[in-house]
């Protein structure tokens, strides 16, 4: 068995500093958000302000509307009615292709292809974005995952999965990430190196939410929290 | 940022192999089904070397439609909504991942036809005069089935019932492609008779590729 864990690297890579582009303008700014899919309502009159350097808990049972929201947010759904924007830029309109690049999620699913190894997979998303090849190893190494590099995602268990999916988002540096029941089925370190990476985003003045049905693991990551029940802010 | 539009190309069809690769569904799947399916014809027929002669090279096309569609769909369908949200959230323009994918399928696709087509070759002594025109149909079916199949599963992807759909959307698409590649090889088809139906199929590929990159965006987003 390979050593997948450890300790969070010293070295945690991030060599970008603050961002320089921030303004007092909040990362996300949604007013009065509906989402229907069919007969259903999904999200009723959602309001919600995340300013730069704040991460935002949004906490509520199973199909309350929490990875809707996310997903709202990350500009893969658009709203039914309501305004929204992401970094000044409507989440409807077409500039929300330019802006997605600055959004990280890691959604409930790992967003990965099981027949590729962690590492191809991570080349993948480097080669995409024009990052070197070797930042995967770098990254992959931050998270504890340097041995088990080869093995196929398949093969690989949940908690490896997801810190893969870390090691994705620190190689990416995103402005505004977003983070779907970030702490399930992990274990303490992973738990620690998912609330590192949250404090990196907002350390650089990026936001970060997090959706969750217990929030308790997010320890002092979250600076607020709020509660979503049927679709709406209680 | 994302890369320049021709990396991504790249990495996307860099990674499609891959998964191809490790998976072996090609190889050890629809190549040896195509085979035997090619295989099965004879022994119904009986052994009547003109009419094997005769039939051989519509049979080999139709075999390389069938099985082929189902290495152009079977990528693009398997997708996840989550790796559909990884692929959109990288900022992966979406004409580049549409010519990614279709690059990937019709590598794939030629590889299909040229084992299988040796299979064919044996099997019904199919004629092979008019071989240097092969140079341009064999790639020129695998790039409009590669294009056809992305494009059909990206559309069945927004549906209910997408993957049911795959049949019906690809059967009357890709008979232009069937009726070029076989006319063209028609061994009682004068020489100069060829190049229309040659003209043809590159023609459906043309209008495809056309087809796919428009509406690579418009299908991301309709989800």
């Amino acid at each position: 068995m390979s050593q997948v864990r450890g300790p969070i690297s010293a070295s945690f890579p991030s060599d970008r500093e603050a961002r320089t582009d921030v303004t007092d303008s909040p990362v996300v700014a949604l007013d009065d958000i509906t989402v229907r899919a069919g007969a259903s309502t999904i999200l009723r009159g959602v309001d919600l302000v995340v300013a730069p350097g704040e991460a935002v808990g949004v906490f509520g049972s199973n199909g309350a509307g929490k990875t809707t929201l996310l997903r709202v947010v990350a500009t893969l759904w658009e709203p039914s009615s309501g305004t929204g924007a992401v970094f000044g830029t409507d989440i409807a309109g077409p500039g929300r292709y330019d802006v997605r690049f600055r959004i990280g999620m890691i959604g409930h699913i790992p967003a990965l292809y099981p027949e590729l190894t962690l590492r191809e997979n991570l080349r993948f998303v480097a080669r995409v974005r024009g990052i070197d090849d070797g930042e995967v190893d770098r990254v992959l190494t931050a998270v504890g995952l340097a041995n088990a590099a080869d093995r196929k995602v398949v093969d690989c268990s949940h908690g490896m999965q997801r810190r893969s999916e870390f090691a994705r988002e620190m190689m990416l540096e995103p402005d505004l990430l977003l983070l779907d029941e970030p702490h399930a089925a992990l274990d303490p370190s992973a738990v620690e190196l998912v609330n590192h990476l949250a404090a990196r985003v907002t350390a650089r003045r990026g936001a970060v939410l997090i959706v969750s049905h217990d929030l308790e693991r997010a320890g002092d990551v979250v600076s607020r929290t709020e509660r979503i029940e049927g679709g709406r802010f209680a | 940022m994302t890369a320049p539009l021709w990396p991504q190309i790249k990495a996307v069809t860099g990674r499609d192999l891959s998964r191809e690769r490790r998976s072996g569904e090609v190889a050890w799947v629809t190549i040896p089904f195509g085979a035997i399916a090619l295989l099965l014809i004879p022994l119904a027929v009986g052994a009547d070397i003109p009419l094997l002669r005769r039939i051989g090279p519509g049979l080999f096309w139709a075999v390389v439609m069938l099985f082929g569609i189902l290495i152009a769909v079977r990528r693009t369908a398997a997708e996840t909504g989550a790796q559909r949200d990884l692929v959109a959230l990288l900022g992966i323009d979406p004409a580049a991942g549409f010519a990614g994918k279709a690059v990937a399928s019709a590598v794939l696709l030629v590889g299909f036809e040229l084992i299988v087509g040796v299979v064919a070759v044996l099997l019904y002594d199919i004629d092979l005069t008019r071989w240097p025109w092969l140079l341009v149909i064999v790639p020129g079916v695998a790039i409009g089935l590669a294009l056809l199949g992305t494009l059909t599963s990206s559309i069945a992807a927004n549906l209910d019932s997408g993957a049911a759909l795959i049949p019906f959307l690809v059967a009357p698409l890709s008979v232009p492609l069937l009726l070029g590649a076989t006319q063209a090889l028609d061994p009682l088809r004068p020489s100069n008779g060829i190049l229309p139906w040659v003209m043809l199929l590159l023609a459906v590929d043309l209008v495809l590729a056309i087809a796919g990159v428009l509406t690579a965006r418009p299908l991301q987003e309709t989800r």
